[in-house]
C-alpha cells in the first residue's frame, strides 16, 4: 500500500479496533466453546473417561479396492483358480505375499511393507470381509451407503451425525476437516459441515494478488472485523460477518500449520501429501476431531497388477509415514486411522487382466490405540453369491466400535441401529 | 414492528429499491437498467411481467438436446446373452456384458453433467427467470437425486415437468410427480407391488411433499397410502399402471375408506388444510425470509393468508405468488436483504446483475457443487436445507473466489492468469454509478456498495470501503472498477439478497 496515503495499514488497523466492539471480534466458534464450557449440559464428548483430544482419521480408497489382492487368502486353491494371472503368490515365493497368519494362509500384498511392520508391531487391525446385505455395485450408490451408514444411502453422513450429536447444534468451525475437492457426504450433518480444501494454498481469497496489489489489507480488514457495530447481532449479516472472521482464522492457522516442515520425511505422493497435512494440523493442536483423506484409482477393470501394486505402495508408505510422524510428535496415542473402500472386486478376474465391481473387502484400522491382528473371518472362497464374496462383518460394526470405544459417542443413536462392537481398540 | 399486511404496497412506495428486491427474490436480480424499467412499470405491472412470463419468448429446447435412449433397457437379445453367459459361466461373454454396462454408465454420467450445464446456462439466460426459479424450487421440494437413479434422461424429463408446472397448479403437479419415472425410481415405487408394498414414496408424499412432518397423518396412513400406490411404475420413459401389481382392496387413509389408488390417495391428502399451510410455509422461506426459525410464529398470519388464497384458488399458484409479491409484508425492511443467496442464486445473480461474462460453464458447475448445491444431485429427499446451512468457513472462500473468477477470469486453481480476461464492458455499471453520484466523485464508493449489496451497508463498512477506493488513484472505471468489484463481492454482506 502506498505509504503516502492517509490510510496506511497501521491506521487501518487502529480504525478497525475502534470501529468494532470487543465482543464482535471474538470468533464465533470460540464464543460457542466458551458457552459450551459454562453449560450444565453433559456434552457427549465430555463423558467421563473419554478424553476430548481423541482423533479419527478416515482414508477412503475410491473406486472399489480389490480386497482379495490386498489381504491375500494364499491358503486357498480357489483363490489361485479364480486369479489365474492376478493371484499373488504365497509368502516366500517371488513377489509373494507378506505373511500375516500361517495357519489359515492369510497375507498382505507385497507392497504393503509398511502395513506389515505396523501389523508386527501390533498396531494394525485387519477387519476381514466387511460389507452389508444386498450389496450395491454402483460406485455412487455404494459409496453413499458407506457414507451414511444406511442401506438406502440417504440422509446425513455418519461422521456429520456424530458431530451433530456432540455439539448441541453449534459445531466448532473446524470440528471436521476434509482434504479434497468437496466435502464428503460422510461429514455432512444437519449442523455439521466440514472445512474442506484440496490444497491449503487455495483455502483463502484469490483476489489478494490482483492489481493494484493493495487488496490484501482492505480485504483482511473487512473480513476480520467480526460483526460490525450497528449490525443486529442475530441477523443474517452478523452471522456472515462472524463466519468470515472464522474462515480467516481457520485459513491462517491451517496454512501456517501445513507450511511447517514435518518431523519425519513423507513421500511426495498425493495421498502422502494429504496425510502430511493432517499430521501437521494434529501437531499444531487444532481442535479437529475427524480428518478425511482419499486415494483414487481403485477402479481396476483392466491390467490391474501394476496399477494396483502402485496404489498399495502409495497407501502403505503414506500411512506408515503418518504413523511415524504421530509417534515423533508424541501424538500417536491420540489418533486412530480407518481405511475403507466402497466395495471389493469380483472373485474371478476378467479377461482384460482386471477385476469388476464386487462386494466384501477388508478394512484397516491403524494406530497405537489399536489391538492389532486379524479381526472377523475371511469370507469363504467357495460359498459365493453369484461369483461374489459374502460379507462376514457389517462395516457398521467397525463404525460402532470406533464411536463407542474410541470417540465415546453412542453408536446406537448415531447409526440408527445396534451393531456389535469388535475388539480392535485396546482398553 | 414488521408490517404483516398482505394488502398491496402503496403505489408510491414501489421505488427502485423495491423493484430491486422484487427482482432479487422473484428472479435472479438484474442490471440497474432492468431495475429502473421494472420500477417504472408500477407494482402491479411489474409483478405481472415477472409472473405472466408466457408472453416472453422461451429459450427453445430441442427434441434432440439429449439422448433419450442413453438408458434404454437392454434388448431381449442382450438380456438373453447375459443370461446365457451367467448360466454357462462364460467369462469372456460376461465380461463383454459388463464392459457394455460400464460404457453405458460412463456415457450416462457424462450426459448428466451436460444436463447440469444446460440448466445452469438456462438459469443465466432465460427471459423468464421466475419460471426457472420456481423450477429450482420444485426440484428442491420434490428432491430426486441422479446418483441414486442413474438415469440422466429421466432427470431431464423431471426438470421439464417442473418447468411446465412451475407456476401452475400444485395439485396437478402432485398427480404428475406420482407418474414421474425419476421419482418412482428414486423412492422405489417401481418395486412396490400388491402384497409387498414399499412405503418410501407414500411416506415422503405426506412428510415432505404435501402435508409436512407429523401433520395430520399416522404410520397407519402411510401403510395404507403405500398400498394405494402399488403398481405405479414405469417402462422406458413412460409411466405404467401395473394393474396386476396394484392392491385394489379397500384401505383407510385419513379416515376415508375405499378401494383407493395413488391418485385417490393424493386427492385425500390434498384436501387437508395442512397442505396449503405447509406449501406456503416453504414458499415463504424460499421467497421472503430464510432466517433461522422462519416462518416464525410472528409471521404466521402471513402464511395463513397465503394458504387461504391457495385453497380458494384450488391450488393455482399464480394468484398466491401475485398476492405475495404485491404485499406490504414482502417489501418490509425486515425482509429486504434477509435471505442468503443459494449457490445457484449467487452464481446466476452475479452474472445477471453485474453483467460479467458467464465464463466457463463447467467451472461454474463445479463451483456450485463446492458451495453445496449440485443441480440434479440434492443431498437427500429432503432437498437443500438452504439459509445459513449454505455458509461455512470453506464455502465462504469458494463464494468469494467464484466472484473473483467471474469478474476477472482468474481461476482459483490456476496461477498463471491472463489479465486481459479481466476486461469486459463495464460501461453500463459505470453509467449506473455516475447516475447515483451526479458528478461528485466522493460518492462513488457509496454508490458502488449500494449497487452491489442488497443490504444498506453500515457506516463502518462504508468508511472502510471509501478508504480502499481512495487508494485506487482515480474514478471507478475499467480496471479500477474491476478491483473494487472484487473487494465488494468479497464482503460478507454480498452473500445476502
Amino acid at each position: 500500500m502506498d505509504p503516502t496515503t492517509p490510510f496506511s495499514r497501521r491506521i487501518f488497523l487502529q480504525q478497525g479496533v475502534t470501529l468494532a466492539s470487543l465482543v464482535s471480534t471474538i470468533p464465533w466458534f470460540l464464543q460457542h466453546s466458551a458457552l459450551g464450557m459454562l453449560s450444565a449440559d453433559s456434552r457427549v464428548s465430555s463423558q467421563a473417561g473419554v478424553p476430548e483430544d481423541r482423533i479419527l482419521v478416515v482414508v477412503q480408497l475410491s473406486g472399489g479396492n480389490d480386497g482379495l489382492n490386498t489381504v491375500i487368502p494364499y491358503g486357498s486353491d480357489d483363490y489361485y483358480r479364480a486369479r489365474t494371472q492376478l493371484g499373488i503368490a504365497a509368502p516366500g515365493k517371488e513377489n509373494g505375499a507378506l505373511e500375516l497368519d500361517r495357519t489359515i494362509g492369510i497375507g498382505l500384498h507385497p507392497n504393503l511393507n509398511g502395513f506389515k511392520d505396523l501389523y508386527d508391531d501390533g498396531r494394525l487391525a485387519v477387519v476381514q470381509g466387511t460389507g452389508y446385505p444386498n450389496p450395491n455395485r454402483s460406485h455412487f450408490a455404494s459409496m453413499d451407503i458407506w457414507h451414511t451408514a444406511n442401506r438406502s444411502g440417504r440422509g446425513d453422513g455418519w461422521i456429520g451425525r456424530y458431530v451433530d450429536c456432540t455439539c448441541k447444534g453449534s459445531p466448532a468451525a473446524d470440528a471436521e476437516v476434509a482434504i479434497g475437492r468437496s466435502a464428503p457426504l460422510a461429514m455432512i450433518g444437519t449442523f455439521a459441515k466440514p472445512v474442506a480444501f484440496e490444497d491449503a494454498r487455495l483455502f483463502q481469497w484469490m483476489g489478494k494478488d490482483l492489481p493494484p496489489h493493495s487488496m490484501a489489507a482492505p480485504y483482511d480488514q473487512m473480513n476480520r472485523a467480526g460483526a460490525l457495530d450497528g449490525v443486529e447481532p442475530g441477523s443474517q449479516a452478523a452471522f456472515l460477518m462472524r463466519t468470515a472472521l472464522d474462515a480467516q482464522l481457520s485459513s491462517d492457522r491451517i496454512r501456517a500449520a501445513i507450511a511447517r516442515t514435518p518431523l519425519v520425511p513423507y513421500p511426495g505422493t498425493r495421498l502422502a501429501t494429504q496425510m502430511r497435512s493432517i499430521g501437521a494440523m494434529i501437531r499444531d493442536g487444532l481442535k479437529t476431531r475427524v480428518y478425511y483423506a482419499s486415494q483414487t484409482g481403485y477402479d481396476t477393470h483392466s491390467n490391474q497388477a501394476g496399477s494396483h501394486g502402485n496404489l498399495m505402495r502409495e497407501l502403505s508408505e503414506a500411512v506408515s509415514a503418518f504413523q511415524a510422524d504421530l509417534k515423533a510428535q508424541g501424538n500417536d496415542t491420540r489418533v486412530v486411522t480407518m481405511v475403507f473402500s466402497e466395495f471389493g472386486r469380483r472373485v474371478r478376474q476378467n479377461a482384460s487382466g482386471g477385476t469388476d465391481h464386487g462386494t466384501a473387502a477388508p478394512m484397516f484400522v491403524v494406530g497405537s490405540p489399536i489391538k492389532g491382528g486379524l479381526h472377523g473371518a475371511h469370507p469363504s472362497m467357495t460359498d459365493l453369491d453369484n461369483g461374489d464374496l459374502k460379507f462376514t462383518t457389517d462395516f457398521r460394526s467397525v463404525y460402532a466400535t470406533i464411536l463407542d470405544k474410541w470417540m465415546g459417542a453412542p453408536s446406537n443413536a448415531i447409526l440408527g441401529g445396534s451393531y456389535p462392537n469388535l475388539k480392535f481398540i485396546r482398553g | 414492528m414488521t408490517n404483516l399486511s398482505m394488502s398491496p404496497l402503496d403505489r408510491s412506495r414501489f421505488d427502485e429499491a423495491a423493484a430491486r428486491h422484487l427482482l432479487n427474490r422473484a428472479a435472479f436480480g438484474g442490471t440497474s437498467r432492468q431495475i429502473e424499467r421494472l420500477a417504472s412499470m408500477g407494482l402491479n405491472d411489474a409483478v405481472d411481467y415477472l409472473l405472466n412470463y408466457e408472453g416472453v419468448p422461451e429459450l427453445a429446447i430441442s427434441e434432440s438436446e439429449f439422448d433419450r435412449d442413453i438408458r434404454k433397457p437392454p434388448t431381449t437379445a442382450e438380456r438373453e446373452m447375459a443370461q446365457l453367459a451367467r448360466r454357462n459361466n462364460d467369462e469372456a461373454m460376461l465380461e463383454q456384458v459388463q464392459k457394455l454396462r460400464n460404457e453405458r454408465d460412463g456415457k450416462d454420467r457424462e450426459q448428466a453433467r451436460e444436463i447440469q450445464k444446460w440448466w445452469l446456462k438456462r438459469l443465466i439466460e432465460s427471459g423468464r427467470p421466475l419460471e426457472e426459479k420456481m423450477t429450482l424450487f420444485w426440484h428442491g421440494h420434490f428432491a430426486t437425486g441422479y446418483r441414486t437413479i442413474e438415469d440422466s434422461y429421466h432427470m431431464f424429463l423431471q426438470n421439464q415437468l417442473f418447468r411446465s408446472h412451475a407456476t401452475g397448479n400444485f395439485a396437478d403437479l402432485v398427480l404428475r410427480i406420482l407418474r414421474d419415472c425419476a421419482m418412482l425410481k428414486y423412492l422405489d415405487n417401481d418395486e412396490s407391488r400388491r402384497g409387498r408394498p414399499n412405503e418410501n414414496l407414500a411416506r415422503e408424499l405426506m412428510e415432505l411433499f404435501v402435508l409436512g412432518e407429523g401433520n395430520a397423518y399416522t404410520e397407519e396412513d402411510i401403510k395404507a397410502g403405500a398400498r394405494a400406490l402399488t403398481g405405479y411404475t414405469f417402462d422406458d420413459d413412460s409411466f405404467r399402471f401395473n394393474e396386476s401389481g396394484h392392491d385394489d382392496d379397500p384401505k383407510t387413509i385419513l379416515g376415508q375408506t375405499g378401494a383407493w389408488d395413488g391418485d385417490d390417495f393424493a386427492r385425500i391428502i390434498l384436501s387437508r388444510k395442512e397442505c396449503s399451510e405447509f406449501i406456503c410455509g416453504k414458499l415463504y422461506r424460499f421467497f421472503v425470509n430464510d432466517s433461522p426459525g422462519m416462518p416464525s410464529k410472528q409471521v404466521g398470519p402471513v402464511v395463513k393468508a397465503l394458504a387461504a388464497e391457495l385453497r380458494k384458488q384450488q391450488y393455482e399458484l399464480k394468484p398466491v405468488l401475485r398476492m405475495l409479491f404485491r404485499s406490504q409484508h414482502f417489501y418490509d425492511t425486515a425482509n429486504r436483504g434477509s435471505a442468503i443467496k443459494s449457490p445457484v442464486q449467487l452464481t446466476v445473480q452475479t452474472i445477471r446483475e453485474l453483467g460479467v461474462p458467464p465464463r466457463d460453464l463447467s467451472t461454474l458447475n463445479s463451483a456450485t457443487d463446492l458451495m453445496g448445491q449440485s443441480l440434479f444431485m440434492p443431498p437427500s429427499v429432503k432437498g437443500w436445507e438452504c439459509g445459513r446451512s449454505w455458509i461455512n468457513t470453506s464455502t465462504l472462500f469458494v463464494r468469494q473466489n467464484l466472484a473473483v473468477y467471474l469478474i476477472t477470469g482468474k481461476r482459483p486453481d490456476a496461477f498463471d492468469w491472463d489479465e486481459s480476461l479481466a476486461e469486459w464492458p463495464t460501461a453500463e455499471l459505470e453509467a449506473a454509478i455516475a447516475k447515483r453520484t451526479g458528478s461528485d466523485a466522493s460518492k462513488e464508493s457509496d454508490a458502488l456498495l449500494d449497487l452491489v449489496l442488497a443490504v444498506d451497508a453500515s457506516p463502518a463498512r462504508r468508511a472502510q470501503f471509501t478508504a480502499f477506493t481512495s487508494t485506487l488513484g482515480g474514478t471507478l472505471k475499467g480496471q479500477r472498477l474491476v478491483s473494487a468489484l472484487c473487494l465488494a463481492t468479497a464482503l460478507p454482506e454480498y452473500q445476502l439478497c
